[in-house]
């Protein structure tokens, strides 16, 4: 892109775009994408140019009333040679090029914000890390870089962002993720891209992008009250994961405070790095996954949990990093009477608690800064 | 285009001989019970049409329903079964099938001097499961359909839809072994049974480009039977192998799936460019310019075909280094099919050319296939494939390739070896014509597509924002154009049967051993068993030929 004028880019892409032939620019990616993609229209139109050229003047000098008699030629080393050498150089600097592009769409940086999107038959649900919810749409601001965690309920279905260059499938059982940081205000096409069954065309939303003052304004009145991470924590009590998880002494199963990101040792010997992947697959799958030094008496909570409920608690469980955060939770569940569903009390027992922790948690201090 | 090299004998004298491989035998137990190669081939080509007209009619119905943005000509269930049953069929009934099963089976044997295929009864056990399956795909679209997508993604098709998944699967599972069993056949006639003197390097490059295409068959094949077969138990008793809650991997399916779908491709293109060595020569005079390269670059083909599956899936989240290599190996495989461009263009160099309706396809044919690979290029670059990737761009490709490609080359071998075949000329003037309007046509209805796809319009999309009307309705408009340009060969074709001009052994004066015997040929192909004493494409041999008989008959 900086080989060429930014006068006759801006132009290129005005045009184009106002003619609706190609897709607005709004992410920080995209002019770069777009800089490979023209560099291979130019490399395709030049290659096309010349094959048809040659056919055409070819077929005007050796029709067969003006060279009535062929000349065999049985072929020509160098020719052959020559384009085999330049078509390979060429693929391979787009080879390269394409696997760096690939690259930084696809590595988040150590800053972006985290939000899931879970896909299902068929909508696309968003949580956002201060516990906002949509369907079929996306409020992100400018200048941020957002990373999305993605992962499907049922069938595989795709995220894509045209404006924004960027896509990912959606997998059953999986995270993947992909990040991309918004330049353009505006609302822009959300796209389901990989076919998943009868409403797979209406399985479409809206990328809303905001400016950063806007999308304050849009948390603060999004707000459902509760941040994810305190969505997890109520789970986490309600399902009786700190009956175990406890951090005494005495405990049937691993303190959680700061296992997110550490090196974990298994039972079955060799360490695996536990992120949420790792975290997802624990409480679905426990078995496959016994720390050392634990029996491997975990129950399975697959299908009790959704994939919302999972992604509460692995939000949770990132965030804990002392024991005594979880001893916290652990207390606001003995106060509860028994059988007693938990949708109200943990709140304002977690309320206050969550204040003092939550300064010297990255999470919820971020949550800090976006709530007025 | 007033010269022409076609020589045909004086209409008055010449008849269609007598004995032939057509009229030898009647009545219709005849044909359903031979082991001609001949008389397979033409039933496969009858029946291949059939479902090559069934297949466009549902690109029709899709083309009516994208001309509004709206879902109002079917509901979008319908729309998914319609767009389903047009992949299945023309990829598993028309498209891989095509050149091998058709001009492959009437012509290898021919051109390498056999009598037949080596296996002539496994060539009519595999038209007839190619009709088991033809005939179960068709009962499986009239008992209700199936909607999910040629590709049967899982857990789409294990677990979420109620439609015929296991018939459609078992289709094309009896299909695939129609393939195997061609594929079989041609290897070992390849192999065994050249007649003396016809060495590897002597052989026409539409032999290499079958022998390359069989060996995928062959090794590919059995892989999607087995991802069928999973499916099956799959769907039936649940074993879980590719369900994440009982510990499977949906993605081993995508691995899977396109380890046979992306040779599959090549299967259905290398024979495609078998056909174009073969038209290329013949009416530009001239020998293959680097025949051996040629013939190699379909070897090449086939062989690092087998190992760029994975760019199907850069965005399915397989590891970053994994995208790494494939991506490399996919522009490893791009090359082999730009040197077949150019040295098809450099035959043309010095040649002296005629513009007959093959030659016209060609001519499309390097066109259109040459935008195919290169937005191939485009999809197998990783980081532009995230954005074109699931979109119309890859439908505009693949179309490209597969359409633009090979049905070209497909026409174009029809009308090459219709004489041939019939011993009878189709209709020049006509068929020009025809092949023009197809060529438009094609490009009005799949050009916008490369734009479609640009702007991000998913594929597989019943209804779309209604900014992408206006190339839908060009892609449309196109598509009627093109409709046109496929009906009139049939029905051109059709009254040449009667009609056509007799077209004698060598109407295009070509090389191949195929155009040294009467058209039709005797069943027996040959009545002494040739002897290959010169290269293929020596024109200056056919020359020694011709002053030879002239003079023995003077």
């Amino acid at each position: 892109m900086s080989h060429i004028s930014p006068i006759i880019w801006q132009f290129l892409v005005k045009w184009m775009t106002n003619f609706a032939l190609f897709p607005p620019e709004a992410s920080k990616i995209a002019p770069q994408m777009d800089a490979l993609l023209f560099f291979m229209v130019l490399v395709s139109l030049i290659g096309l140019t010349i094959v048809t050229l040659l056919v055409t003047s070819f077929c005007i000098l050796y029709s067969k009333e003006r060279h009535p008699v062929a000349e065999q030629i049985e072929g020509s080393t160098l020719l052959e040679a020559t384009w085999t050498i330049i078509p390979l150089g060429l693929f391979l600097v787009m080879f390269v090029w394409g696997a760096l592009i690939y690259f930084r769409v696809y590595t988040p940086p150590a800053n972006s914000m985290n939000i899931y999107v879970v896909g299902k038959q068929w909508m696309w649900k968003a949580e956002h890390p201060g516990g906002q919810h949509e369907i079929n749409s996306l409020h992100i601001p400018t200048g941020q870089p957002i990373q999305l965690t993605l992962i499907s309920q049922d069938v595989f279905h795709s995220f894509s962002i045209p404006a924004f260059r960027v896509k990912r499938e959606a997998i059953p059982g999986r995270y993947t993720t992909v990040w991309f940081e918004a330049t353009t205000p505006g609302t822009y096409h959300l796209f389901c891209t990989q076919y998943c069954g009868t409403n797979h065309s209406q399985m479409i939303g809206d990328i809303v992008v905001l400016t950063p003052e806007d999308y304050r304004k849009w948390l603060a009145e999004s707000t459902s009250g509760m941040s994810l991470a305190q969505n997890g924590e109520r789970l986490f009590a309600s399902l009786s994961c700190n009956a175990c998880h406890n951090t005494r002494p005495d405990a049937r199963g691993p303190s959680l405070a700061n296992v997110y990101g550490a090196k974990l040792a298994l039972s079955s010997g060799g360490t695996v790095l536990a992120d949420e992947a790792y975290l997802r697959e624990s409480i679905l799958n426990p078995s496959q996954h016994i720390t050392q030094g634990y029996a491997p008496i975990m129950p399975t909570y697959q299908g009790q949990v959704s994939e919302e409920g999972v992604i509460a608690l692995v939000e949770y469980i990132k965030n804990l990093n002392s024991d005594y955060r979880i001893q916290q939770t652990l207390n606001t569940t003995d106060l509860l009477p028994e059988g007693e569903g938990t949708p109200r009390r943990p709140t304002p027992a977690a309320g206050p608690q969550a204040g003092p922790a939550g300064t010297a948690q990255p999470g919820t201090a971020k949550q800090g800064t976006v709530k007025p | 285009m007033s010269a022409t090299i076609v020589s045909l004998p004086d209409q008055s004298t010449a008849r269609i001989p007598k004995v032939n491989f057509i009229t030898k035998e009647n009545g219709l137990l005849s044909w359903l019970l031979t082991g001609d190669h001949k008389r397979i081939a033409i039933l496969y080509l009858i029946s291949l049409s059939f479902f090559f007209f069934i297949g466009g009619a549902l690109a029709g119905l899709i083309r009516l329903e994208l001309l509004t943005p709206q879902t109002d000509l079917m509901a979008t269930d319908t729309y998914n079964k319609v767009f389903t049953m047009h992949g299945v069929i023309m990829i598993f009934f028309f498209l891989v099938p095509s050149v091998p099963a058709t001009l492959g089976n009437f012509l290898i044997p021919l051109m390498i001097g056999a009598k037949d295929l080596a296996l002539p009864k496994i060539n009519l056990l595999s038209w007839y499961l190619y009709i088991a399956g033809g005939i179960l795909a068709i009962y499986t679209m009239a008992s209700g359909g199936v909607d999910t997508g040629w590709t049967f993604t899982t857990p789409l098709s294990t677990h979420y839809v109620n439609t015929n998944v296991l018939t459609t699967g078992l289709a094309a599972f009896i299909a695939g072994f129609s393939s195997i069993f061609t594929g079989l056949n041609f290897i070992v006639t390849i192999h065994k049974m050249r007649c003396p003197g016809m060495t590897w390097f002597r052989m026409p490059l539409f032999v290499w480009a079958h022998y390359a295409a069989s060996i995928l068959m062959v090794l590919a094949t059995p892989v999607v039977a087995i991802a069928i077969v999973l499916i099956a138990l799959e769907r039936t008793i649940g074993i879980g192998v590719f369900d994440p809650t009982k510990g499977g991997d949906p993605l081993l399916f995508q691995h899977l799936f396109w380890f046979y779908s992306h040779p599959a491709v090549y299967i259905m293109i290398l024979p495609g460019m078998g056909v174009i060595s073969e038209t290329i020569s013949t009416f530009s005079r001239k020998r293959v310019f680097g025949y051996t390269a040629v013939a190699f670059s379909s070897v090449a083909i086939a062989v690092f075909g087998f190992f760029v599956w994975a760019h199907h899936m850069f965005i399915m989240g397989i590891s970053n280094y994994a995208v790494l290599v494939f991506s490399l190996l996919t522009m490893l495989v791009a090359v082999p099919s730009a040197i077949k461009i150019f040295n098809w263009t450099f035959t043309l160099y010095k040649g002296s050319i005629t513009f007959e309706t093959p030659m016209l396809y060609t001519f499309g044919f390097m066109g259109l296939f040459t935008i195919g690979g290169l937005t191939g290029v485009f999809l197998g670059t990783a980081g532009t494939d995230i954005h074109l990737t699931e979109t119309y761009f890859i439908v505009a490709h693949f179309h490209f390739v597969m359409v633009g490609g090979m049905l070209m080359a497909f026409l174009a071998g029809i009308h090459f070896w219709w004489p041939k075949i019939t011993g009878r000329m189709y209709p020049e003037k006509i068929s020009q014509l025809a092949a023009v309007i197809t060529f438009i046509g094609f490009n009005f209805t799949f050009f916008p597509q490369f734009i479609l796809g640009t702007l991000g319009m998913p594929r597989r999309y019943a209804s779309y924002p209604p900014e992408f009307q206006i190339l839908n309705v060009f892609s449309t408009a196109g598509a009627t154009i093109l409709g046109v340009g496929y009906l009139l060969p049939v029905l051109y074709l059709t009254w040449s049967l009667k009609y056509g001009a007799i077209a004698g052994n060598n109407p295009w004066q070509a090389t191949g051993l195929e155009w040294q015997i009467q058209s039709p040929p005797l069943t027996e192909n040959f009545t002494v068993t040739p002897i290959m004493d010169h290269e293929a494409y020596d024109y200056e041999w056919l020359e020694n030929q011709k002053a030879k008989e002239v003079a023995s008959v003077g």
